[in-house]
């Protein structure tokens, strides 16, 4: 099983992301050029954190039209594995893999700080290792945040379980007050209707080592192995 | 065309009839006016030092584990195992006051050049901020975009934010101050100078192209502002983190491809400080040719490129033959770089346009020869009223403790920061094992079991009643900070904010905060090993309070000893380490409550300061204690609430306390007020698991440390008894929303 990490200009989580999938959780890893048209033999491509093409025009407009995305799509048609963290996130929107939109905090400042996420749910390829309902503890560092959509692609979003995490307070429990970004329904990610496709705006790559605080993140790169390891299991 | 040099071009330049004679000597002529324009910035106070020189000679610089002290572009500290660090404090002061924003971005963007121009890659931002009363509109529109704009640069460059300190006096109201503080780490045999080696090397642009912006920045930071200020507004640059993530990711790359001989960021003075300094460093010369610099606007004229400050751009010597290497890597990171001149064996800057000589001036001109000044000096005759004295005209009554705290603890000077640092990107690069709201920013060095600890201080008030003892008190509390985090403090930086050089009693103070720096780095071994000085930050006459501040640097040999100062377990005892005396001079107590900057400050004794650290590290490494923190600003009862409150996100974790004033860590008779609130230094609060304490109290017996119970963690409110009298009994929680909300209340609040 193989990680692919793309690097945009602007992206500045690149490295962090590599040094979990490599050091962290052990598992073969490389850095794929904006400019490339090829994502090599990876299994799994992640679009990491950063200010790709510095944000300038709208978050992730700009790298959504990057070469490397035209093959991503291609991918993505085919059932790949994405996972798109913050400014991947953005870029996944952009690239219309993913409904919806990320506006700018309701505050109109950017917000670094640890977040309480509740799994929705914890079937498939990225949250296999969590159990529904479980809380997690993970940073999130945003501007545009605020994850926004209309009022059908909602109604696609919950009808097909695709809402994966959402802010919650301490005890689990959803409401306005805890939502760091004014998000729609206090999302924090969500996936495609086929759910290969994960956007994010907390960074799991960020709270995956105890000495940061926090390793509730580790799990989603976990169940990935997990889930690829069974994808080899039935392929053989 | 040759411009005729007049008195009014000459004073417009901001050089003295003195100065210009000098520029005649040394060039054996007149200088054109584009020579005028290279003279002028490279002799303007910012680049050249030129009131300060003469004085700093006489800081430390020199230790053990100096591998680069200061005149580079960044100082180097050796942390063992092949590692170091590369540091450096700047100043954006007058920038920031004339366009917070960009003002705060670009002085982020030149710090981080700085940096990374050395061959480290910059991992930790630190600031140091002061501002006038955020009463006033004017100073709340400044902070909001200081640090909008401090945000929108590191947190695009993808370096964090990790803390620093920020204070309110109605003497920086007109004169806001922006330090900021940049580290970064390379392998020993990554560093790079700014010398341009190699006779017939290729010296190439790199980065931005060049515009108008920032003509004569240098020369602008280096006078007092008066009514006409906002004029100047276009003097300040335009920052473009994005530019400058390529440029670092670009630079790195070259550098280690092993084809760069010297690099050199443009930061003051642009292309005209980068040439001159590279060459003189190389004991070169360096010819460039001007019509090949990559310009964004056209018509420029010679004089405006060699001034331009545009941000983002760097020049850099190649190694032989290996040019097209260097532009290769370049041009797949999207930028600019363009061969545009050759090292020379003559020691001259020399400027060509379309191939005419436009300049040419001796490197030494600009940099040895540059004016050095021992500006006349004056004490300042400003006594003050005694200890005792205060105690008796300022007292605290029993009863009104209660409301003292919660006035102080959600004050402007005291309350939570985060505010400020939630804005930062504090987490990316995944080194921040320590959250911002501690006593020192911590970054681990991922390939080893090292971290960094960093600390940035400095006390305007006590720099105002005593240059001298201020200096020392800062530098002390910054290692004092370091050491309760489980580091070793290495080196210094320091960044030297004062009003106009050209008073004498300013000139006295900066004299004696010098002085006062020399004998506590001294003290505690701590070398400077660069830094900055921003003179005229005064505006209509009215200046700043001489405000050193000093960044320190500490190395923590294993990430496992690294304490914070927030209580982590119920049921633990809390000491404090060291004693309270009378000490309400320049405290946080008179100046908030009672609106009185006076006093004697608090007097600081180095031998004991310097035992109380080491015991403190001491019982640190052995795994004696759960958390320390450093009792300063707002004194012992803000401090006992600090470490109740500063979770680093986790549960808050309540304390019973009883104060006994009759014990040894108080002195005799210390007013009420000076012992809850008092800003005595060298004292220490540690939480210790009960176990433990026999060892500890052991421990600072044997070494004469003064080490008194305080109470008790658990619980959910924070209590303090004093003689067995309950004074406070605040429930954590809404304690802590108090805490959290202070800067809130004033900034989001309020119509701007």
């Amino acid at each position: 099983m193989k990680f692919g990490v793309v690097v945009f200009p602007g992206s500045n989580c690149d490295h962090d992301t590599y040094h979990v999938i490599s050091k962290i959780v052990g598992q073969p890893v490389q850095f794929i050029w904006h400019k490339s048209i090829s994502i090599d033999d990876c299994d799994v491509v992640i679009l990491p954190g950063g200010f790709s093409y510095g944000d300038y025009l709208r978050c992730g407009a700009l790298a959504s039209l990057s070469p490397i995305m035209q093959t991503i799509k291609v991918f993505a048609s085919r059932g790949g594995l994405i996972l798109g963290i913050c400014n991947g996130f953005q870029i996944l929107c952009e690239a219309g893999l993913l409904p919806g939109t990320l506006l700018r905090n309701q505050n109109l400042k950017f917000i670094c700080d640890y977040t309480r996420i509740r799994v929705e749910n914890s079937s498939g390829a990225f949250v296999n290792s969590y159990k529904t309902g479980q809380l997690l503890n993970l940073p999130i560092a945003h501007g545009e945040g605020n994850y926004f959509c209309s009022y059908e692609d909602l109604a696609m979003l919950k009808e097909n379980d695709c809402v994966l995490f959402r802010y919650c307070d301490e005890n689990g429990n959803i409401n306005p007050s805890v939502n760091p970004n004014g998000s729609i329904e206090n999302i924090a990610g969500i996936t495609n209707k086929e759910k290969n496709i994960l956007g994010m705006m907390p960074h799991p790559e960020r709270a995956s080592e105890e000495i940061l605080g926090s390793a509730d993140g580790r799990a989603i790169f976990h169940s990935l192995n997990i889930y690829m390891a069974e994808v080899e299991k039935k392929r053989r | 065309m040759i411009e005729q040099i007049t008195p009014a071009i000459i004073a417009n330049h901001g050089l003295s009839t003195e100065e210009y004679q000098k520029i005649e000597t040394l060039l054996g002529r007149s200088p054109n006016l584009t020579e005028l324009g290279i003279f002028s910035v490279m002799w303007s106070e910012h680049c050249s030092y030129k009131s300060s020189r003469f004085h700093l000679k006489r800081l430390p610089t020199k230790g053990d584990v100096v591998v680069q002290g200061p005149g580079e572009n960044a100082g180097i500290v050796d942390i063992g195992s092949d590692w170091c660090v590369a540091f450096k404090i700047e100043s954006h002061n007058h920038p920031s006051f004339i366009e917070p924003f960009q003002g705060a971005a670009t002085g982020v963007g030149g710090i981080l050049r700085d940096i990374f121009t050395m061959g480290a890659r910059p991992l930790a931002i630190l600031n140091s901020l002061r501002f006038g009363s955020l009463e006033t509109s004017h100073n709340r529109y400044l902070m909001n975009k200081v640090v909008a704009g401090i945000a929108n640069y590191g947190n695009s460059f993808g370096c964090p934010t990790l803390g620093g300190e920020i204070y309110f006096d109605n003497c920086y109201s007109k004169n806001p101050l922006v330090n900021v503080f940049a580290l970064g780490v390379m392998k020993r045999d990554q560093i790079f100078l700014g010398k341009a080696t190699g006779i017939g090397n290729s010296v190439i642009y790199v980065g931005a192209k060049t515009g108008r912006d920032g003509i004569h920045g240098a020369t602008m930071a280096s006078a007092e502002f008066d009514e006409t200020t906002q004029e100047k507004r276009p003097t300040v640059q335009v920052g473009d983190p994005f530019l400058e993530k390529l440029l670092l990711e670009a630079c790195l790359e070259a550098m280690r491809s092993g084809s760069v001989v010297g690099i050199q960021d443009m930061g003051a003075a642009g292309l005209t400080c980068s040439s001159c300094e590279m060459g003189a460093r190389g004991a070169t010369g360096i010819d460039i040719e001007l019509n090949l610099v990559p310009l964004r606007e056209t018509g420029m004229t010679p004089y405006e490129i060699m001034l331009s400050e545009s941000q983002e751009r760097m020049l850099l010597v190649a190694q032989p033959g290996r040019e097209r290497e260097v532009i290769d890597i370049f041009t797949r990171w999207g930028l600019d770089a363009v061969t545009i001149g050759r090292v020379t064996d003559t020691k001259h800057l020399r400027v060509f346009h379309s191939n005419i000589l436009v300049a040419d001036i001796p490197n030494s001109a600009l940099t040895d020869e540059a004016p050095i000044y021992n500006r006349p000096m004056q004490a300042i005759d400003n006594p003050q009223p005694s200890k005792e004295e205060i105690a008796k005209n300022y007292p605290l009554a029993l009863e009104d403790v209660n409301k003292t705290f919660n006035q102080l603890l959600t004050s402007p000077n005291l309350c939570s920061r985060k505010w400020v640092y939630s804005q930062y990107d504090h987490m990316v690069r995944t080194n921040t094992i320590v959250l911002p709201g501690s006593d020192s920013a911590v970054i681990r060095i991922k390939e080893t079991r090292k971290a960094i600890a960093m600390s940035l201080d400095g006390n305007g008030r006590y720099c105002h009643l005593n240059p001298y003892e201020g200096a020392k008190l800062a530098i002390a509390e910054g290692c004092r900070n370091l050491v309760v985090t489980g580091a070793k403090p290495l080196a210094a930086t320091n960044c030297l904010n004062f009003a106009s050089p050209e008073r004498p009693q300013v000139m006295w103070a900066f004299s004696q905060v010098v002085d006062g720096i020399k004998d506590a780095c001294q003290s505690f071994s701590t070398p400077i090993t660069g830094g900055n000085v921003s003179f005229y930050n005064e505006t209509e006459g009215e200046g700043v309070y001489p405000t050193p501040v000093v960044g320190l640097v500490g190395l923590v040999e294993d990430t496992k000893q690294i304490t914070t100062c927030g209580f982590k377990f119920p049921d633990e005892i809390v000491l404090l380490l060291g004693e309270t005396k009378e000490d309400l001079g320049g405290s946080e107590y008179l100046a908030y409550l009672h609106n009185q900057i006076i006093g004697q400050v608090p007097s600081l004794d180095l031998d004991y300061e310097k035992q109380i650290q080491q015991f403190c590290l001491k019982i640190i490494n052995r795994g004696l204690v759960s958390s320390a923190h450093d009792v300063s600003d707002g004194g012992l009862l803000i401090a006992l609430a600090e470490c109740t409150l500063a979770s680093q996100s986790r549960n808050l974790i309540g304390a019973t306390f009883e104060i006994n004033l009759s014990s040894q860590a108080f002195a005799d008779n210390v007013s009420f007020a000076a012992a809850l609130f008092g800003e005595s230094p060298s004292r220490i609060i540690i939480s210790v698991k009960e176990n433990k304490l026999k060892d500890v109290e052991e421990l600072a017996k044997e070494q004469n440390i003064v080490c008194t119970r305080l109470g008790r963690t658990g619980g959910e409110n924070f209590l303090v008894k004093l003689n067995g009298q309950e004074l406070i009994n605040e429930n954590l929680a809404e304690l802590n929303n108090k805490w959290q909300k202070g800067l809130d209340n004033l900034l989001d609040n309020s119509i701007m």
